[in-house]
């Protein structure tokens, strides 16, 4: 019979850790100096060579380039706004990476954190047998939740103008103040006034984030409970309660998406982007799953999942990355179709920039090509060396994703991949993982008496 | 023409005793053909030493023959042979390309698959079905030796089959 296993989270891990986050922290500090002085591109002159270059591509389209105009007023005056409220525009610039580095780790570190409770979740809904062995590793990434929550909102508190144009009061002003960005106003400001407070924005953050983490601790006390007491009762409950989190979770991940991620371009929309952010953080999770189940096997833990388990998870990186290509071709096929110029200002700023363009290819290659060949096969899904190389790519390869989703709204052509992204990845990383192995040591690694236990160590594929 | 192909069948009723028996057979170093069960046997392919299946290879193989068809097709069509602009697109817009190449490649792969899979468990329609035994549709597990594959006299494989646990020993020829 399994005998229980518990994690030893060692001080030295603990030490180690550390070591990589004062790496990491040493790395952004370096980054924060050399962007200061290397980044000398001046923000205005980056915004309008864009600007232009955007204006060019639309020569042949009357009404395009008018677009690309107005716009092009716009970003001037606020500029202008930004340069008249005091600061250098270097400094900006830096000041504006340095947050917006905070806001890409904060989406795709809490998005990690949320989508392992949704595994969780989705195991007990779909009464799946298989994963009894190992569904805790993805529970315990939910402990990361108050953490994330906190980073959100202090970095929206400090650094929301910066990062959001819509927080602008100038935007929603009687006269001059711009149209679209006034019909949205709203959704962002509601019931205050428009350019006030953004309060319900705020208020969707807290409720979701509150939301998200009181499931997550009913289910990690529910599992506690199993083990204690035995018997089916916990699962109906886990059952019941995973139910509810996965409709709260269908509903809450796409505007979440769309309040985060898709308002730091406020004026371009698309239908597609709750679920491609979604499909990102998915299979980044399931990477991470996967990737810290064969680490955890190779230091001894883990007894009972074996390569058919391994092997189930392998298939869900396989089928997920496939899944997040097929949203993002849909989402980028439209738009491209429809040749509409408001709609392709996105994948303008993304794939006719020099800056992002290499990056723009990087992502589809590393998290479509590369996982798609090397995972096809049966037998690379249950060979530990290659799953480790390939998880361990396409969990980066989601962060690049995050990147390109952020960064070209909020620093433009400033941005970069330089130490100080390398940086708040390691400090994030690092703190991430301490969280998470701290609270996997406070509970057993395996459900000693998940109903379904035995049907996992039968497991044969 | 007719080719006559010599069986023994070792009929069982029991799926423990039939993978036991399996193992036995295998050690005493006679080949086993086939065996046919009324429901999945879990492990007997294992226990039977058969190798991985090269369809997975021959759907692989279909699929790409289906990518490359279609983008030959495509730009064939689109950009040499009668090039337009549509939607102020490129001659070569390769994304609007996508769409097709992903069906074509799917749509091969997977009739080039059942195909194959028709083909080589004769389930063409000109195909002569062989039928073992009846009953191996309803509740019995029935291996079939070869006698030509073994170098053992019928005998002697016989009385291993019946000594691993077969209720019946029978003996099958087909003339084909």
């Amino acid at each position: 019979m399994v005998t229980e296993e518990k994690f030893d989270f060692t001080k030295t891990a603990g030490q180690r850790l550390s070591i990589v986050l004062m790496i990491g922290l040493l790395l952004a500090t370096l980054g924060f100096f050399t962007a200061g002085m290397t980044g000398d591109h001046g923000d205005t002159h980056a915004e309008t060579d864009y600007t232009e270059h955007a204006g060019d591509v639309y020569d042949e389209e009357p009404y395009g380039a008018e677009k690309r105009e107005s716009h092009a007023d716009e970003t001037h005056q606020e500029e202008s706004h930004s340069h008249g409220e005091g600061g250098h525009h270097k400094a900006s610039s830096v000041k504006k990476r340095f947050l917006s580095n905070l806001w890409i780790n904060n989406i795709f570190f809490g998005g990690l954190a949320i989508i392992g409770v949704f595994f969780f979740a989705i195991q007990y809904v779909a009464q799946a047998g298989w994963s009894a062995g190992l569904k805790r590793i993805p529970l315990a990434f939910g402990s990361w939740l108050p953490i994330a929550f906190f980073l959100m909102i202090a970095v929206f508190i400090y650094g929301g103008h910066d990062l959001f144009h819509w927080t602008h009061a100038s935007l929603y002003a009687e006269e001059g103040g711009d149209e679209i960005m006034k019909g949205k106003a709203s959704y962002f400001f509601a019931p205050l006034e428009d350019g006030a407070f953004p309060f319900f924005w705020v208020a969707r953050m807290v409720i979701f984030f509150g939301v998200w983490y009181l499931l997550f601790r009913k289910l990690r006390s529910l599992a506690f409970s199993e083990d204690i007491e035995g018997g089916i009762t916990a699962w109906y409950k886990l059952r019941k309660t995973s139910a509810i989190f996965l409709v709260f979770f269908a509903v809450s991940s796409s505007i979440a998406a769309w309040d985060w991620v898709m308002s730091i371009d406020p004026h371009w929309f698309s239908t597609m982007f709750g679920w491609y952010v979604f499909a990102s953080w998915w299979v980044a999770g399931l990477a991470l799953t996967l990737f810290l189940v064969l680490f955890l096997r190779d230091k001894g833990y883990l007894s009972i999942v074996n390569e058919n388990h391994i092997h189930d998870l392998g298939k869900f990186v396989f089928a997920f990355s496939i899944f997040w290509t097929y949203i993002w071709f849909s989402q980028f096929l439209l738009v491209y179709y429809a040749h509409i110029p408001e709609e392709t200002i996105y994948f303008m700023e993304r794939w006719k920039s020099d800056h992002y363009a290499p990056v723009f290819f990087i992502n589809l290659i590393i998290n479509f090509f590369l996982p798609f060949l090397l995972l096809m096969t049966r037998d690379s899904k249950r060979h530990s060396r290659i799953l480790k190389v390939v998880t361990a790519i396409v969990v980066f390869g989601h962060w690049i994703d995050f990147y390109l989703m952020i960064s070209p709204g909020t620093v433009g052509e400033n941005g970069g991949f330089g130490f100080m992204e390398l940086g708040f990845i390691l400090i994030y990383l690092s703190a991430f993982l301490y969280v998470m192995f701290n609270a996997l040591s406070k509970m057993p690694l395996f459900a000693k008496n998940h109903p379904m236990l035995k049907e996992s160590l039968h497991y044969h594929i | 023409m007719a080719q006559r192909t010599n069986y023994v069948l070792g009929v069982y009723d029991d799926e423990d005793v039939l993978m036991a028996a399996v193992e036995k057979i295998r050690s005493e170093g006679i080949k086993i053909e086939e065996v046919f069960t009324p429901f999945p046997v879990h492990g007997l392919e294992h226990a039977l030493g058969y190798k991985r299946s090269w369809l997975s290879i021959a759907a692989f193989m279909f699929g790409i023959t289906g990518t490359i068809l279609a983008l030959i097709m495509q730009i064939g069509m689109m950009s040499v042979d009668w090039p337009m602009i549509i939607g102020g697109k490129d001659f070569l817009a390769f994304p609007s390309f996508v769409p097709v190449i992903f069906e074509l490649t799917v749509l091969l792969a997977s009739f080039g698959m059942v195909g194959t899979f028709l083909g080589i468990s004769n389930l063409k329609p000109w195909g002569k079905p062989r039928i073992y035994d009846i009953r191996i549709t309803d509740d019995k597990h029935v291996m079939a030796i070869d006698l030509e594959q073994n170098n053992k006299a019928e005998k002697e494989i016989k009385k291993v089959l019946q000594g691993s646990g077969a209720v019946e020993v029978n003996n099958k020829h087909f003339e084909e």
